[in-house]
């Protein structure tokens, strides 16, 4: 028998059902596992989606055929009973599980094992045949706890503060930027936002999350009025123009960054900031092999990331592992060209 | 070793200067004396030796981790660094304590001195104790590996905020060839002892490129000479022996014992800066020729006859055991003609000739020809200038002649290391013969950030192949390769190998069919093959 979902240069395709998770080209019918750009592309016919995925989606694709669904609902599409299940990665990111006759395949998205405080945590799906990414697939990716990541941004922000100082921190609009929304002290400050975050923020306030106070930078802003405060913007945002205004005489903004990246010393260097901060929403080497345990899954398809080392290791911890060619790209340091894609 | 680790990570992580040397000084003010030595001896590269091969290391981390040796060595590259990928692979300390640095150090060199057994269970023990980043310090002082974001110059100058101590003074007294464990902090920083610092270099004075000779002003008022392309030293004669110093600071003594016979010369109490060259016939020979010699400790007689070398001088910087940076450049250069000009030719020494300035055309025409004479440009000094010490603008210039370019296609992409994890950087160029692509060499550097990252972008969609880390890409982007030089290279399909290739410019004006071919190439190779003054 035809295996239940194959890779196919538009995205990942299931025949018995007749639709596609995560495509990248037009296709009739599309499951999107969350709203990044390199999951949910404009152009197809119908979506289904996450009922929490679906306010950013609308958001970021427009007009759009959308059908949402809530985690644990079943649905019937053609010969196969599809159900959603949280990834943990950002609000309403889903591991999308597809079953026929007892068979179970998951494809994960993107997605990470850690309580994050914002997204539905990270629920482990039974299944015969599980479909991950790799993005930090190598034994040297081990994240800062939460508690401690808290710890150490706002004594960062603090002692900016204290110098009468900016506080600018880089993060993906949809999700990271979020999250550190989540972990700040708000006693120390206010908070500013870039308009790609606040826009994003307005949506996720809409449909009931709760996120602190945030003030939306705009050119009449009174930063003198602000100063100190933390100002959450999007990586590219941190390099260019935008940000230089922070630069108040003699007394320039301290940089930091927020990625999973941030733990190798040489990245860090690179991109040159301040402070780096060891922060993902896709999973560490123990998160994803610990997710990959608890499927119990035998047969592993990697799609992004260290792809042909993460599946030679799986390899040598007796999984049928393959690497499939996809186009979602992991986690970006340099998101700066090729858009926002997480 | 905390204190240390939080300095290292002060001024690793910021970029701004101002904030590592206030790191610097708070710790140079605080930390216990045989921690401040070991400190300004790592920061200014007196790293300790070895002690430990990096293979058992690796095989031990790994165990430790649980992971396959396999898995490490792919994870090395990536991460860019063995102490890091080590540190980054361990399980996390589970006893942290707080010793101090030279604490660590003593331990490294007693467990040097014990068998592997014992060692094994030194370090494993040792990685348990350090937190994340003493971990790693820990490792890098174990390979020998040690490096630091910081010059010597800013580790000076927070120094001298520290104790008050002129830095001009400082940097002198820190120059030579001491060693923590043959010398105090007071007596390295504060009491220097006169006659215990025969060898000691002064700093080395160095220029930046020039890139507007409009800016020089009026001509009369500089002297200029050739630049030449050998290896800079310095040459130091007194209590009746020789030194010869690297720009790095490094002892080049034993690499070039011809130099020995200078004491037959010059009276002790010299100091000369100069270029040490290979030299035959009064002409320099190629740098291929010095290059045989660089790597090596001792030299064989063959090689000797083969490459001898001579110093040629360029400025002097002590005379009579008198200390004369501060003299004017012309009078110190007339000095050192007049020290240098009557030697016969069997001592391994020449003077650099002056060329004369009249007006900028007149250098202009001068510097074009610094190839045929195997200089790589000229060398400008203000006639009233003193002897500083460092990098400085104004007084001094150099003068390169422009680098040699070729237009190529690049056809593999690697990934790079470290800073560049995760970004293609690493890229192989092809020049056309006939129909087909010859590729002839790799370059790394020269494009911007953003460049890199469109081309990584470029190169994710555009893979025809993979080869383990590289990849076989469309032949489409042509870039401009600067190179300083080519020699033959039979190991090398094209048969030439590059000094110095980079990335000039990405021509995103040119196309395929326009890029130069092998024949190019081999014509430069004739002209420039550099084989013809040896
Ligand atoms: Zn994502
Ligand atoms: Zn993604």
């Amino acid at each position: 028998m035809a295996d239940l979902l194959t890779f196919t240069d538009r995205g990942i395709y299931c025949e018995a059902g007749d639709f596609y998770i995560d495509p990248w080209r037009p296709v009739d019918r599309a499951l999107v596992t969350h709203g990044h750009a390199d999951h949910a592309h404009e152009g197809m016919a119908r979506y289904l989606a996450t009922d929490i995925a679906a306010p950013v989606m609308r958001h970021r694709l427009g007009e759009i055929s959308l059908d949402t669904i809530r985690y644990g609902e079943t649905r019937r599409i053609g010969d196969v009973t599809v159900s959603f299940h949280p990834a943990g990665h950002v609000p309403g990111s889903a591991q999308i599980r597809v079953e026929r006759k007892g068979e179970v395949w998951v494809a994960s998205g993107d997605y990470k094992t850690i309580d994050d405080g914002l997204s539905t945590p990270f629920e482990p799906v039974r299944c015969d045949a599980f479909i991950t990414e790799s993005t930090f697939g190598l034994p040297v990716f081990k994240w800062t706890p939460q508690a401690e990541l808290a710890r150490d941004l706002n004594a960062w922000w603090a002692a900016n503060a204290a110098e009468g100082r900016f506080s600018l921190i880089g993060a993906y609009a949809l999700g990271k930027a979020q999250r550190i929304l989540t972990l700040a002290d708000t006693s120390i400050g206010p908070i500013l936002t870039h308009g790609a975050v606040e826009n994003t923020n307005e949506v996720l306030r809409a449909q009931g999350i709760a996120l602190p106070d945030t003030i939306r930078v705009t050119p009449d802003l009174d930063l003198k009025a602000h100063a100190g405060a933390l100002v959450v913007a999007t990586p590219p945002g941190l390099g260019g123009p935008w940000a230089r205004r922070f630069n108040v005489a003699g007394n320039p903004a301290s940089t930091a960054f927020a990625s999973g990246w941030m733990a190798l010393r040489g990245v860090r260097r690179r991109r040159a900031a301040d402070r780096g901060f060891i922060m993902s929403d896709h999973a560490d080497w123990p998160g994803l092999n610990a997710a990959i345990r608890e499927t119990g899954a035998r047969k592993i398809f990697v799609t992004h990331g260290y792809t042909s080392i993460f599946r030679r290791w799986l390899e040598s911890e007796g999984f049928e592992a393959h690497v499939v060619s996809t186009e979602y790209a992991g986690e970006n340091v340099d998101a700066d060209d090729e858009g926002e894609a997480a | 070793m905390k204190r240390f680790a939080e300095l290292f990570r002060a001024v690793d992580q910021t970029t701004r200067t101002t904030k590592k040397v206030a790191a610097m000084a708070a710790y140079f003010r605080e930390a216990p004396d045989a921690d401040k030595l070991w400190t300004v001896a790592l920061f200014s590269g007196r790293r300790p030796r070895r002690t430990i091969t990096a293979t058992v290391l690796r095989e031990w981390a790994a165990e430790r981790a649980g992971i396959p040796l396999w898995l490490f060595e792919e994870a090395y590259p990536i991460v860019g660094d063995l102490a890091e990928t080590i540190s980054l692979v361990l399980p996390p300390a589970e006893a942290e304590e707080d010793r101090p640095l030279s604490h660590w150090i003593d331990e490294i060199r007693r467990l040097s001195k014990q068998d592997d057994a014992a060692r094994k269970a030194g370090i494993l023990a040792a990685w348990d104790r350090l937190g994340p980043t003493e971990r790693l310090l820990f490792t890098k002082l174990l390979t020998g590996s040690f490096r630091v974001g910081v010059s010597q110059k800013l580790m000076t100058r927070a120094l001298a905020q520290a104790t008050e101590i002129d830095e001009a003074e400082l940097t002198h007294r820190l120059m030579g060839s001491w060693t923590p464990d043959d010398i105090t902090w007071h007596s390295l920083v504060h009491a220097p002892d006169p006659t215990a610092s025969l060898s000691r270099p002064y700093p080395f004075y160095l220029a930046y490129q020039l890139d507007d000779p409009e800016a020089l002003g009026d001509p009369a008022q500089w002297m200029a000479e050739r630049k030449w392309d050998g290896i800079r030293g310095q040459l130091i004669l007194r209590g009746g022996d020789h030194h010869l110093w690297s720009r790095g600071e490094e002892l080049m003594t034993d690499r070039f014992p011809e130099l020995a016979r200078m004491k037959d010369f010059l009276p002790m109490g010299t100091v000369i800066d100069g270029e040490v060259l290979g030299w035959g016939d009064e002409v320099p020979l190629s740098f291929n020729a010095l290059q045989k010699r660089i790597g090596r400790k001792t030299v064989p007689k063959k090689l000797l006859a083969e490459a001898p070398v001579i110093l040629m001088g360029y400025d002097l910087l002590e005379q009579d055991g008198e200390d004369i940076r501060a003299l004017p450049f012309a009078e110190r250069r007339a000095r050192l003609d007049a020290l240098g000009r009557d030697l016969p030719p069997e001592a391994p020494f020449r003077l650099s000739p002056l060329v004369p300035v009249k007006s900028l055309d007149q250098l202009a025409e001068e510097r074009a020809k610094s190839r045929e004479l195997m200089a790589e440009g000229l060398m400008l000094k203000r006639a009233d200038s003193p002897y500083l010490s460092g990098r400085k603008k104004g007084d001094w210039w150099k003068w390169k002649v422009d680098p040699l370019t070729i237009d190529a296609v690049m056809v593999y992409a690697q990934a790079g290391s470290g800073r560049r994890a995760n970004m293609f950087t690493d890229f192989t160029f092809a020049v056309r013969d006939g129909n087909g692509l010859v590729p002839f060499t790799k370059a790394y550097s020269g494009l911007t950030d953003a460049e890199f990252r469109k081309i990584t972008a470029w190169v994710r969609k555009n893979t025809l192949e993979r080869y383990g880390p590289v990849r076989h890409v469309k032949p489409e982007h042509v870039f401009e390769i600067g190179f300083e030089g080519i020699q033959p290279s039979p190991r090398h399909k094209s048969g030439v190998s590059l000094r110095f290739p980079r990335m000039l410019r990405w021509r995103h004006d040119k196309p395929l069919d326009e890029i130069n071919t092998l024949e190019d190439l081999r014509q430069m190779l004739a002209a420039y093959g550099g084989e013809s003054a040896a």
